[in-house]
């Protein structure tokens, strides 16, 4: 078969994995697809990259979509996700001053609980708390912006979120630009290692099911090339079901480690795909279920209710409209092309196409196009239930 | 977006209320680099040409500076602190954008081809802004061919040196002439079917091991 080669962009972190598996474990080759990835030095520019032509697909943070969508940020051209690349992934830790301050408040670092380690930090932190984030447009600044506010620190006014590039927030932390932050794996367990850091949370403890990373197209890219887009699912969709098996995470962690692709020791990648995760510098060692999930519970599944939490988020936060902001955020998350290309495969699709977000408190079953789907607990950890249809 | 933003601009006025000369911000550590540019854009027109070269505090320092146009190389992993600037302000009024004027015929793409990414204030006409563009375009341009050459000469150098390891190597444990060596390595190379550098590499790592 002869092979269509798709330039494919992606920023250096453990959540690419999805488009490395896809091209080196012959997911990609299967649909007759070539994926020529290409690393990104930054979100704008990968951002860029991919509205003006140059890559016609990227691993992308969900909320970047949905922003250009919403007219924020600068991007040149209309966005897609075609589906979600993985659910969380990212720790929330803190510099070697706040780290301090817990540990004699006597904060215990369970690095589980975001109510008690949410208390601990608003008591610790002195007033504004700087925290490094890697995009204004990231799932890192919404988890936290809800996070802080749900416990009643005067977020935005109090907080004052810096973007710091991924590779650059060890040394942010170490210079005391950032007293705290927020980013995906490995850059964390790296802050640790190297600056003194200590982690607090995953971002999992405050939002179960968070879409973390996206595959994202231009839109017009995703309504002119239909089969390439189906295909591009169907072999990353695998890509995602095989690194779910935890048999293949040593495996996914060494190829991860090499250096056409992050370029880093495997021991640091194990931390977040296999666990534990180092969380201070004395070597205390936790374990998080679910930490970073790539596949299992229908986690590729587009929801547009996913997209629409989001603008809700970004549209309070900026005083926007926000019923027209969830309605064009929902168009966003293309449910429709994911469903036409994994219809007939091993996947199971749900039958609606929006859901509530944080209403199962346990594992759930739902109405699939053929039977029932199980869906895992997707609990904010304020208990709030965020209804689509509720908001506009 | 910016689209946008030129029809309001226009509507409102405010391309009239705005100075005359252009006021830009190079972002570029490199001394030498920053100069180039500086100098191109200055042949390009007059402009009012700030450097930063810290990207600490990146977006507050140009806000201090409120530049109509900020000029950055694309590498630059800083780049991103640039994003909060299109926050700061109303995404209408006073957008940062990168220049996306689809009218612009690939004037976008070409930047990001090049490798410069330009940060234009919303609301400033097409055509001011051009010619700055096509100049940081051309420089840029300059520098990425500069990148390229010097990365192919690293390795062409490399290759050389470890080649005439390992033909040392060869004369030595063989007991043959230079050119002998040089024959068996090729041959080496061409069954393998790998450059000729990449055997040479192989043998001169695992000599390592014997010694």
């Amino acid at each position: 078969m002869r092979k269509t080669t798709i330039p494919v962009g992606y920023i250096p972190l453990v959540d690419a994995a999805p488009l490395f598996v896809a091209q080196d474990m012959g997911f990609a080759a299967q649909e007759g697809l070539s994926l020529d990835l290409k690393r990104a030095p930054s979100w704008s520019s990968l951002r860029d990259m991919l509205a003006f032509g140059q890559v016609d697909a990227a691993h992308m943070l969900a909320p970047v979509p949905v922003a250009t969508a919403l007219g924020l940020g600068s991007a040149g051209a209309p966005l897609d996700a075609l589906m979600v690349l993985s659910l969380n992934g990212n720790v929330i830790g803190v510099g070697r001053d706040l780290a301090a301050r817990l540990a004699d408040n006597g904060h215990d670092f369970d690095f589980a609980d975001a109510h008690k380690a949410g208390r601990a930090l608003i008591k610790a932190a002195q007033s504004p708390l700087r925290i490094g984030v890697p995009f204004p447009f990231s799932m890192h600044a919404e988890l936290l912006y809800y996070w802080l506010s749900a416990l009643g620190f005067p977020a935005p006014q109090n907080i004052n979120i810096r973007t710091v590039p991924p590779a650059l927030m060890a040394d942010a932390l170490r210079a005391g630009e950032v007293d705290a932050f927020c980013v995906g794996e490995p850059w964390g367990s790296i802050s640790v290692d190297q600056s003194e850091g200590s982690l607090l949370l995953p971002g999992s403890a405050i939002w179960k099911r968070a879409p973390e990373k996206v595959l994202a197209v231009r839109r017009d890219w995703a309504n002119s090339e239909t089969a390439l887009s189906q295909r591009l699912i169907r072999a990353i969709w695998r890509a995602c079901q095989w690194l779910s098996d935890p048999d293949s995470r040593i495996l996914a962690a060494d190829l991860l480690s090499r250096s056409g692709h992050l370029d880093l020791p495997a021991d640091i990648i194990d931390r977040a795909l296999i666990g534990p995760l180092t969380v201070t510098q004395q070597g205390l060692q936790r374990n998080a279920p679910g930490f970073l999930e790539f596949h299992k519970g229908s986690a590729n599944f587009p929801w547009r209710s996913q997209a629409q939490w989001i603008a809700l988020q970004l549209a309070s936060r900026m005083g926007m409209e926000r019923g027209e902001a969830m309605r064009s955020a929902a168009e966003v998350f293309r449910s429709d092309i994911y469903r036409s290309a994994l219809r007939g495969t091993a996947a199971e699709l749900p039958g609606a196409s929006s859901k509530l977000e944080g209403a199962n408190e346990r594992v759930t079953s739902v109405p699939a196009e053929t039977g029932t789907l199980i869906l895992p607990p997707d609990r904010f950890f304020d208990g709030v239930i965020f209804d689509p249809y509720d908001c506009g | 977006m910016l689209r946008c933003s030129f029809t309001s601009a226009r509507e409102t006025g405010v391309c009239e209320i705005m100075p005359s000369q252009l006021s830009i911000v190079v972002v570029e550590a490199d001394r030498d680099r920053a100069l180039q540019i500086v100098d191109s854009l200055r042949t390009a027109g007059e402009y009012e040409i700030r450097v930063i070269s810290e990207p600490t505090g990146l977006a507050r320092q140009i806000q201090q500076h409120n530049p109509d146009m900020v000029l950055i190389d694309i590498e630059n992993p800083s780049r991103d602190m640039l994003e909060e600037l299109t926050l700061a302000s109303g995404p209408k009024e006073r957008a940062v954008a990168m220049f996306v004027d689809r009218s612009a015929a690939g004037l976008s793409a070409a930047a990001i081809e090049a490798g410069v990414s330009a940060y234009v204030v919303g609301g400033m006409m097409p055509e001011r802004i051009t010619p700055v563009l096509e100049a940081a375009i051309a420089r840029f341009r300059l520098f990425q061919r500069m990148r390229t050459e010097l990365a192919e000469t690293k390795r062409a150098l490399e290759d050389r040196k470890v080649i005439d390891r390992a033909k040392g190597m060869i004369m030595k444990a063989r007991g043959v002439n230079e050119e002998q060596a040089y024959a068996l390595l090729r041959k080496a190379a061409m069954d393998q079917n790998r450059r000729l550098a990449e055997v040479a590499q192989a043998l001169v790592s695992s000599a390592g091991l014997l010694l």
